[in-house]
């Protein structure tokens, strides 16, 4: 399934985090996940909000530069060997991967996996054609 | 069809030209001999007097003045009349936290105003214009300087004066302004928040953008011209010489007229303080040929430009300036070579979609070596999601400024809204954190 994520250019200056988390905040809005990606001068922070539109809107009225991409979703069971199984699945297919994360779901013994790769249509049906729910 | 405010001043014929600068320099520097005491004392100190000076060819016999004195002279010193007779001071605020007093009589404020009403009919303005000030009011002459030409040519003047942008474009709106005089950075500035708004400037009621007050490039006016539905004109002024409109564009954009019955211009080489060849670059040299108040005589401007002689398609025979390419008090070494934050500025308008020309170079010395790091804005609405789109725009931006610039820069992107240019001042681009 396709999970819409935003990403915010950061320059490496410091309470940008906490202003990024702060007009979230100020517009009611719920981040559901979020992870940074760093390099010595600057940061892409990635993250799923409750209303992903409304955030966009809200962070580039407050200067940051937002974007909008669209990741494909998986739930697997939260054990040894499932990451691997969808890895090799792309991999056999020679699908790129250009960013992925996870999650444990606390309570439910499954996981979440979040990708972006060159061809999420193709994934999507590998990936359910062989057994990987969807999210 | 070309229209004169002065025809009789603004088309002189050359011979004609020189015989009223000549007599005007002898009257200007008799005056200012007589009444400003380290002028006068400069004259002595090489032996040149009043006397000396028959035409205007004689005016490199004579001494320049710099910024320094007249900041030595804080705050009248360099008036050459009573006080009584000076009816406005300006001022203009230095680096170095003293301020630049300039004085007008009431006969200066009317040749200043006759300036800028030549500068607004050469780029089309007239009397049913509405034109809105954005250039800031106060001891700043931008503001001022361009309202009271505006009121001379009998136009509306709206005095908007700097800051709240969303109100700017209301009023430029509201009063259907076709002129528009501010920064050249603050008009691109005011493109963007329009754009953020939902307006697109090329609905704008605009014809004539006369933009000044800081050095900007061809790009620029590009640039300028395809945001907005108007043509974009070159002023040139600084208050130690009367404020804006000491020269000014025509219709055809070839560089700013001089009004130089008033004022009359020098280039000169700034190391040999010799005039260059006609046509050359050099550092921008004004004499004030009729100021009462503050009359200044070879006053070096840190600008640089050249002189182009040759006649316009208008009709003005008046000389008109290259575009200024810089100022030497910006100018950085870096690494033994000269680089100008308008090269900069340039390369970035030319460079690529995503990014702004708005940027701030940061100088740093780390182990007696000089770096340079230079933030550059990303446009609004730029956005991403992976680290290598980042690195390809920082990579190409490198390069294109590098070649610019001759000297290996480090970039580093900085969100849309990092830098807040303020609204008709003048901005600062450059951080020297060196300790030489």
């Amino acid at each position: 399934m396709i999970i819409n994520q935003i990403a915010v250019f950061l320059e490496n200056r410091s309470g940008r985090i906490c202003e990024f988390a702060r007009v979230l905040k100020d517009a009611n809005i719920n981040i559901q996940t979020m992870n940074i990606a760093d390099t010595s001068e600057y940061g892409i922070l990635r993250a799923i909000t409750d209303d992903n539109e409304k955030a966009i809107r809200v962070l580039k009225e407050n200067g940051f530069n937002t974007a909008s991409t669209d990741l494909i979703g998986f739930q697997v069971a939260d054990k040894p060997g499932e990451m691997h199984k969808v890895l090799q699945l792309l991999d056999q297919e020679k699908i790129n991967i250009s960013y992925l994360y996870s999650y444990a779901q606390v309570g439910s013994n499954t996981a979440a996996i979040l990708l972006k790769v060159d061809s999420p249509d193709l994934a999507i049906r590998l990936l359910t054609h062989n057994g990987v729910k969807s999210f | 069809m070309t229209k004169y405010f002065n025809p009789k001043m603004e088309c002189m014929a050359k011979e004609e030209k020189y015989l009223l600068q000549s007599e005007r320099l002898r009257i200007v520097v008799k005056r200012v001999f007589e009444n400003v005491k380290w002028y006068r004392e400069k004259m002595l100190n090489i032996g040149v007097y009043p006397e000396d000076i028959n035409t205007i060819d004689d005016i490199e016999k004579l001494p320049f003045t710099e910024k320094h004195d007249l900041r030595d002279n804080y705050p009248f010193g360099s008036f050459a009349v009573p006080k009584k007779q000076i009816v406005r001071v300006h001022a203009s605020s230095g680096t170095t936290g003293k301020l630049t007093v300039v004085g007008y009589t009431k006969k200066d404020i009317e040749d200043w105003a006759e300036c800028c009403a030549r500068g607004l009919y050469s780029v089309g303005a007239g009397e049913d214009s509405t034109i809105h000030i954005a250039y800031g009011y106060g001891l700043f002459t931008g503001g001022l300087g361009m309202h009271y030409g505006g009121e001379l040519i009998g136009a509306t003047v709206v005095p908007a004066s700097s800051g709240n942008t969303p109100r700017q474009i209301m009023l430029i709106n509201d009063f259907s302004a076709d002129t528009l005089c501010c920064t050249p950075s603050y008009a691109i500035h005011m493109a963007e928040e329009a754009l953020k708004l939902g307006l697109n400037p090329k609905n704008f009621p605009l014809k004539y953008g006369i933009f000044g007050a800081e050095p900007w490039s061809e790009e620029m006016r590009r640039q300028i011209q395809e945001l907005y539905s108007l043509k974009a004109y070159d002023i040139y002024g600084l208050s130690e010489i009367s404020g804006p409109g000491v020269a000014t564009e025509c219709e055809h954009q070839c560089g700013p007229h001089v009004q130089d019955d008033f004022f009359y211009p020098e280039i000169i080489d700034s190391v040999t303080e010799k005039q260059v060849k006609n046509g050359e670059k050099g550092e921008l040299v004004f004499t004030t040929l009729s100021k009462e108040g503050m009359p200044l005589i070879r006053y070096r401007t840190r600008d640089i430009s050249s002189i182009i002689s040759e006649p316009c398609a208008c009709g003005r025979t008046s000389v008109r300036l290259s575009k200024i390419t810089g100022r030497y008090d910006d100018m950085m070494i870096v690494r033994g070579v000269n680089v100008f934050p308008s090269q900069i500025e340039s390369a970035l308008v030319g460079c690529d979609s995503q990014v702004s020309s708005k940027f701030m170079v940061v100088l740093n010395r780390v182990n007696n070596l000089d770096t340079m790091d230079i933030e550059v804005e990303l446009l609004p609405g730029v956005a991403f999601d992976e680290i290598k789109s980042v690195q390809l725009l920082t990579q190409k931006v490198h390069s294109v400024v590098t070649s610019a610039i001759g000297v290996s820069a480090n970039i580093k992107l900085v969100s849309n809204g990092t830098f807040k240019y303020i609204e008709g001042e003048k901005v600062k681009k450059v951080k020297d954190n060196r300790k030489i």
